[in-house]
């Protein structure tokens, strides 16, 4: 016989029930203040995010501060209840620093170990929601990218504590009120506001999570950590963000799915309703089996995050690979499904799909996840 | 009595291995005696090697069991039985089916084979036309059935026939328990695609079938059929494997040990199939824990098909990759194998033996039918065979 994984060392999969009441938490608020219409409407305004929203979602049901332990001030809780709040952030489209500040920025603080200090008091804050950090490295980085001579770490040069540099597309940095800013000499908080830091909106495909460019010309900031752990800080960001974004996408293929196999219900032609065409019901039947195996390999990268397991990067290197595909899968499907109106700027249709392709180059493309997958596999290219 | 729990199914297992060290005890007495105490299936009634306890807890005493090195069934050999005669008989035998067939099956010692399929009823299984008349205590069966795996080991067979031509199809049919070793039954190796015949083609000639071994109602046959169908498919992803667990493991032994046969395209192709078989073995896991949890999901018919496209995928790409390797076989002489064996064969067979994951026990074209309707509630296509008695469809 195989020898078989010990019980405890199995990942859990599944989702207990306080994960489930957080979830109709943060679906009914989500139903509240960020419908469809709502949602198309705060991505024509000047202001992207909403911010009643974005506290109700971090302050009073607490997801900002999942992550933080109690003792400075989060929930204490891990990246499993976080992929939950993910999942049903990508399900609605809804534009909040959820991803970027309160896991990835979130994430690499917790990192640098710090029990006091500048680093753990943005903590205290973060996990409040009263203020909103992102980390200054292209939205597309991907885990392992971010070695020293690689994108942020070399173009944000400190001299004499004054950094300069420009970086970008970093998403969310339009709502941050803190950048944590990767340099050749360690991590450095720069408040959004402060003199010498200009950011300029970009306007970026995925209309629900706004990009902006960032210049530093002469921005003071405070060093968080040496060169050192801020690489590995920024690593372990980047890592919890490729492997929560799998919820995202797990989110929002299921959305698309339900959508898509009401739409076909409703709509008729030749006299019965289309979904009842089994061209269509095999396309439709074939995408539940991709998100169920999505659901698995999300499951798998936020389980391995949460319990700090030593499968964690081929778990989210495995995550990432697939769920890439079946949001975007699931997306252009939805589009198409629907004929004309998934063409339309009033449906959300379209909303999901540039999201999802969005996301497809979010923390890694698939094919960068894959070369993760050889390497950890050894399986190598020729 | 009450159900037992887990520490009780525990002592339960360690009482069985004392009285019956599985190092000198003889594996059908062992197996016997482990059906005897309950702890075959757990959730079987009591009596009928179960104990009416959570299927669940079966893991409890597996654990056990595998641990002090005791024998097993060999449910590979035995899956018809095991996995579809077994639920039908425990669901709609009579007291007397359940206390004849029940041990014998789970213990090894009767074969069962499936007489479901025809030439001309598949997919469209509810359309056969084996008859089974009645002749006083007997009934008389006639017709042929085909693609019957293990009809050549088996002892026993379900079969289906129909009772009443009269009536719209999925209504004139009888479940039966069919004695392979009755006269008129004739099995006749059908060889296949490998070169082997590990299925049959079966011809049932004047067979008498005793009153006694109806399942059932006369006439309410397709409903028993129902539930065997159902555990059919249920049957796949109650196991837990490991990573490379499946065909994907020799593929991925292969590029590493031997790195002339790599390509850049063969290297794409392997990670894509490498994740998507990991994936897949998550999701198969993940199926497990519900199962467990007692929280069953849809998702058991939805492993078939993933698992079908997957080993032809593999295998496919394993052919290639293996090169002037890849152009030959094993062995094409007829054998008439006792169980289908994956991982003992060469690329080639894994290739071609792999064709049949997408026909046997419903094809991916149904069963995706059977997830657009039933998990998604998509509604079903215009029928104009369910109000037409079954003499009067169109053959
Ligand atoms: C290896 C192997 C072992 C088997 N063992 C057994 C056994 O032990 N006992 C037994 O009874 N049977 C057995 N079978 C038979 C198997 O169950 C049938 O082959 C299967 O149900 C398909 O039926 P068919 O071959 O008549 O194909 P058909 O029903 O003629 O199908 C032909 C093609 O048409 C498609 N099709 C048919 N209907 C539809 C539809 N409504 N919508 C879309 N597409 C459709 C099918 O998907 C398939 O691609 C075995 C088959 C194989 C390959």
């Amino acid at each position: 016989m195989t020898a078989q994984p010990e019980a405890s060392q199995a990942p859990d999969l599944l989702y207990s029930e306080a994960e489930e009441d957080l979830r109709a938490a943060v679906r009914s608020l989500l139903a509240d203040r960020a419908d469809a219409p709502a949602v198309i409407a705060r991505t024509e305004s000047d202001t992207p995010y909403d911010p009643q929203l974005w506290k109700a979602l971090a302050t009073d049901i607490g997801a900002a501060g999942l992550l933080v332990p109690e003792k400075l001030g989060g929930q204490g809780a891990s990246h499993r209840e976080a992929a939950v709040v993910i999942e049903e952030l990508g399900r609605s489209v809804a534009a909040a620093p959820y991803l970027t500040s309160s896991v990835v920025a979130t994430e690499t603080l917790l990192a640098l170990g710090a029990q006091d200090g500048p680093a753990a008091e943005l903590l205290t804050e973060l996990a409040t929601g009263r203020r909103v950090a992102v980390l200054a490295v292209p939205f597309a980085a991907a885990p392992g990218s971010a070695a020293p001579g690689s994108v942020a770490a070399a173009e944000a040069a400190a001299v004499s504590g004054s950094l300069e540099g420009a970086l970008g597309p970093i998403a969310d940095a339009a709502a941050a009120d803190v950048l944590l800013v990767p340099t050749a000499d360690g991590l450095y908080a720069v408040a959004a506001d402060a003199a010498g830091v200009t950011l300029e909106p970009l306007v970026a495909l995925d209309l629900t999570r706004p990009l902006a460019a960032v210049t530093l010309a002469g921005a003071t900031g405070t060093l968080l950590a040496d060169a050192g752990t801020a690489r590995a800080a920024v690593e372990r960001g980047l890592l919890a963000g490729a492997g929560l974004l799998a919820s995202e996408q797990l989110g929002l293929a299921e959305w698309c799915l339900t959508e898509t196999v009401r739409h076909t219900r409703e709509r008729h032609q030749f006299n019965r309703p289309i979904g009842s065409f089994q061209s269509l019901k095999h396309r439709m039947a074939q995408l539940w089996l991709e998100i169920v195996s999505a659901r698995a390999a999300a499951r798998n990268a936020a389980d391995a995050l949460a319990t700090g397991s030593p499968d964690t990067p081929l778990a989210v290197a495995v995550a990432q690979a697939y769920c890439s595909k079946v949001a975007v899968h699931a997306a252009e499907e939805c589009v198409q499904l629907h004929g004309g109106i998934g063409m339309t700027w009033e449906h959300p249709a379209h909303l999901y799909l540039k999201r999802a392709k969005a996301d497809a180059t979010a923390y890694g493309t698939a094919g960068r996840h894959r070369e993760t997958v050889a390497a950890l596999m050894e399986l190598p290219a020729p | 009595m009450t159900a037992p729990d887990a520490a009780g199914l525990r002592r339960r297992t360690r009482d069985l291995l004392a009285a019956h060290p599985p190092a000198t005890t003889d594996r059908t007495d062992f197996l016997r005696a482990r059906f005897d105490a309950g702890l075959a299936w757990v959730h079987y009634p009591a009596g009928l090697g179960g104990l009416d306890a959570p299927r669940s807890l079966q893991t409890v005493v597996d654990a056990e069991l595998a641990a002090a090195g005791a024998p097993d069934n060999d449910p590979r050999r035995i899956g018809i039985g095991l996995g579809m005669a077994a639920p039908t008989v425990l669901g709609f035998g009579t007291d007397e089916q359940k206390q004849r067939f029940l041990r014998p099956l789970w213990v090894g010692e009767e074969v069962w084979c499936q007489l479901f399929s025809e030439p001309g009823a598949g997919s469209d299984l509810a359309a056969l036309g084996t008859r089974a008349v009645r002749d006083g205590e007997d009934w008389v069966v006639d017709g042929q059935k085909v693609w019957t795996s293990s009809a050549h080991v088996a002892r026993w067979a379900i079969l289906i026939a129909r009772t009443d031509p009269d009536v719209p199809k999925h209504r004139g049919i009888s479940y039966f328990i069919c004695d392979m070793t009755d006269p008129g039954v004739e099995v006749r190796p059908l060889r296949q695609i490998t070169g082997e015949a590990e299925f049959n083609e079966v011809f049932l000639t004047g067979v008498r079938i005793p009153d006694s071994r109806r399942l059932g109602p006369v006439g309410e046959g397709w409903k028993v059929a129902q539930t065997t169908l159902m555990n059919e498919r249920v049957s796949i992803g109650g196991s837990r494997i490991p990573r490379e667990g499946g065909m994907i493991g020799p593929v991925s032994r292969t590029w590493r040990e031997r790195p002339g046969l790599r390509t850049h395209d063969l290297h794409q192709r392997l990670l894509t199939l490498w994740v998507e078989a990991e994936v897949a073995r998550l999701a198969g896991e993940r199926l497990r824990q519900q199962l467990v949890a007692g929280q069953p999901g849809p998702e058991g018919s939805g492993m078939k098909l993933a698992f079908a496209r997957l080993n032809q995928e593999i295998s496919g790409l394993e052919v290639e990759l293996l090169g002037d390797e890849g152009l030959l076989y094993s062995d094409w002489t007829m054998r008439r194998p006792d169980l289908v064996d994956f991982t003992g064969r060469d690329a080639g067979y894994r290739y071609l033996r792999s064709k049949g994951n997408s026909i046997e026990g419903g094809t991916s074209e149904v069963l995706l039918n059977i997830v657009a309707e039933r998990v998604l509630g998509l509604p079903a296509e215009p029928r104009n065979d369910k109000d037409v008695a079954w003499k009067d469809l169109s053959r």
